[in-house]
């Protein structure tokens, strides 16, 4: 078994610790005995057909852009191909908003996305800056957010899960990202994959089914991430 | 070189003055610390042009020193230069680096009237203040040090903070002399084609113990500002800061005028480089000093080219480097319950990496028993998320236990754990500052030694901690 990673625009888009998502992924395959390779695919790179496990961070906005425009052809259909498919992916901030239909800067055009989430961001007027905690199927998700994109959802858009704290998606409806398949959208930072790792877990078992058929992960010791939540989840409560 | 006719009285100018002057003195009377920004808000208030007022009338002008890293450390060495060269210098060395800091910082030193008792203006500049900072001050020479990612939170981004500052420099006369260090390509390319003098530096070391094999995770200029490709680099250095090259338009690091070479690293206690003025006759002047680290050879690289630009002879920058001393807080070594303690301030990605690279450098490894404190308080970074961004996997070869403590140790841990320390290294400790301490230094053989990693705001309360058990004083008596 072996587990095959792909870091979209890794040298473009990884603010924020974008980069412990992956190092997570890869660890906690390493440490169940399973081989990791991870890619890195950026500008002109074609969407590998061996990859069931995707990353996407987050950029300026220059980065966006560029991002966008090497989407906009072949590239993207492909990528949405692989989704479809079933591929597992953990988008976070840039990478989730150009996952759905369009993603609107504040004073040039609409970047168009790949169109796999129902979903529309626009930049606001107001940056949502902090501590968030989620309830979802993974139990409850804790980390950062940090973006004045405000995301909406359209009819078939599903939420990865509710704000408890923070301000989510929007701001308004309660929504926190979004999920379709195997793949997952969301605005959290922390990084969120280390603290959160039964979210990580689910993308990894997800990515070995599709190329294994079926995955059972042997279960961790967890009490150092445990821990790591449980103060972030603390800090949440007393900062917002 | 001192204004020629006396300057007409500011009716203004001298009332904001006698305002600063009354609120500083009020708020040192009751002991609420520095008085640092107050003044600087009052006096603003009446006279919002006072800083320029005020800097204006210094006879040798005023240098404003701005970048995200080592700006305290550069202005201070200046200053110290300077001061060796004769100069009276006027500086905001409390660290207050807002556009109020600045001015409260001039008031604070000029008479009623708003003449200044000193010559020159040694002036730090926060990276989103530089902008009004230049435009009122009309400086003689602006040093731009480096551009990172540092408390996103309260700048925004990198692009930003670049954009703002390519106008501001677009705007400086052709008196003004630019110091750039153009190992840093964002830096260099907006300082291109101004009307101002640039004068370029940055190192040409070829020791391989100097130079990273890649691009670390944490820099962030890693693509061409003209067009977009990612750039070569001949010679990395730390960061984004080296030789490169853009194969896409062409565009290159410009020729240095002030290069450093033969830097040598002397672990914690030390390093030595020697700085190459290669305009006009050129020169070199050696610079030994008591502060470790890459970084410091770069910020020590930058006070010089400042110097030199204002005609310091090299004998006197070389004595002045030689007898500096540090900030408060950055790395200092405190005796505690028979141990030695090193405190180290951490403040970013690219300052933690530096910080590693000390520690392991010479033995391959850490080899002292470690304690890492993290807050997230504004001042630290309200987002512990950069901590994945700071290459603790440096730390995963060496054997010295590490410990972590501070309202996000846990998160600390947890990084040191994905970072491949092996666990029965890794002791999670209580937040509590005082209560992680006692537990480290128990755990510190008798006359033995550790480091202590803090952000900003676990430092001031580990000094607190450490004042209140009679080992430091608290900084601000010092």
């Amino acid at each position: 078994m072996h587990l095959s990673i792909g870091w979209l625009y890794a040298m473009k888009m990884n603010i924020y610790g974008d980069r412990g998502n992956v190092i997570t992924l890869r660890r906690r395959a390493e440490w169940r005995g399973i081989p990791v390779t991870v890619r890195e695919v950026g500008i002109g790179d074609p969407i590998p057909s061996d990859v069931d496990l995707f990353f996407w961070g987050g950029g300026q906005d220059q980065e966006q852009v560029a991002v966008a425009a090497d989407l906009a052809g072949e590239k993207g259909v492909s990528l949405r191909a692989a989704l479809e498919d079933g591929a597992a992916m953990l988008a976070v901030c840039g990478g989730y908003q150009l996952l759905g239909r369009e993603y609107r800067p504040y004073d040039s055009a609409a970047l168009p996305g790949i169109g796999f989430f129902d979903a529309v961001s626009v930049a606001g007027p107001e940056r949502f800056i902090g501590n968030v905690v989620v309830e979802s199927r993974w139990g409850e998700l804790v980390g950062f957010e940090n973006h004045s994109g405000v995301t909406t959802l359209g009819p078939s858009g599903e939420p990865m899960g509710r704000v408890r704290v923070g301000r989510g998606n929007n701001g308004r409806d309660g929504t926190e990202g979004a999920i379709r398949h195997n793949a997952v959208g969301c605005y959290l930072h922390g990084s969120l994959l280390p603290k959160n790792p039964a979210l990580a877990d689910w993308l990894i078992g997800r990515a070995l089914e599709r190329r294994y058929g079926a995955a059972v992960l042997a279960p961790l010791n967890d009490a150092v991430e445990t821990a790591a939540h449980a103060a972030a989840v603390d800090r949440a409560v007393a900062t917002r | 070189m001192a204004p020629s006719a006396t300057r007409a009285q500011d009716a203004r100018l001298v009332a904001a003055l006698a305002a600063a002057k009354v609120t500083g003195a009020a708020i040192r009377r009751l002991g609420r610390g520095g008085g640092t920004a107050a003044p600087g808000l009052v006096a603003e208030r009446i006279d919002p042009e006072l800083l320029g007022k005020i800097g204006r009338r210094l006879p040798h002008g005023t240098v404003v020193v701005a970048g995200t890293n080592g700006k305290t450390t550069v202005s201070r060495m200046l200053a110290d230069i300077l001061s060796a060269h004769g100069l009276r210098v006027a500086h905001n060395r409390s660290g207050s680096n807002l556009v109020r800091g600045v001015a409260s910082a001039l008031a604070g030193q000029s008479n009623v009237l708003g003449s200044p008792r000193a010559e020159i203006g040694v002036i730090e500049s926060d990276e989103a203040a530089l902008p009004e900072i230049v435009r009122q001050l009309a400086p003689r020479v602006v040093l731009l040090n480096n551009l990172f990612r540092d408390q996103l939170d309260r700048y925004g981004e990198l692009d930003m903070i670049a954009a703002r500052w390519r106008p501001a420099l677009e705007r400086l006369p052709e008196t003004t002399t630019v110091v750039v260090n153009v190992d840093d390509p964002t830096l260099a390319t907006i300082s291109e084609g101004i009307a101002a003098k640039r004068v370029a530096f940055g190192l040409d070391e070829r020791d391989p113990r100097y130079l990273l094999a890649e691009i670390p995770h944490a820099a962030d200029a890693k693509s061409c500002r003209l067009c977009g490709r990612d750039l070569h680099y001949d010679r990395l250095y730390s960061a984004h800061l080296g030789a490169w090259r853009c194969p896409g338009c062409g565009t290159a690091r410009p020729p240095l005028d002030i290069s450093g070479t033969a830097v040598a690293l002397d672990g914690l206690d030390g390093l030595s480089l020697v700085a190459n003025d290669r305009r006009g006759a050129g020169d070199a002047i050696e610079a030994t000093l008591t502060i470790p680290g890459l970084f410091n050879a770069y910020n020590a690289l930058a006070a010089v080219a400042a110097a030199r630009t204002l005609g310091v002879p090299s004998e006197k920058i070389t004595t002045a480097l030689g007898a500096y001393r540090p900030a408060f807080g950055r790395i200092e070594r405190v005796p505690y319950r028979g141990r030695t303690l090193t405190l180290a301030l951490v403040k970013n990605p690219v300052g933690f990496n530096e910080t590693l690279r000390i520690l392991t450098l010479s033995s391959g490894g850490l080899t002292v028993p470690t304690l890492v404190a993290i807050n997230d308080h504004t001042a630290d970074g309200r987002d512990v998320s950069w901590l994945w961004d700071v290459d603790f996997e440096l730390l995963s070869d060496g054997s010295a236990p590490l410990a972590t403590t501070g309202i996000r140790g846990a998160d600390m841990a947890n990084r040191l754990k994905y970072a491949g320390v092996a666990e029965e290294r890794i002791t999670p400790l209580p937040a509590d500052l005082g209560t992680g301490l006692d537990a480290f230094v128990e755990g510190l053989p008798a006359g033995g030694e550790g480091y202590i990693l803090l952000t900003y705001t676990a430092t001031l309360g580990l000094r607190q901690v450490l004042a209140d058990r009679g080992a430091v004083a608290p900084f601000w008596e010092q």
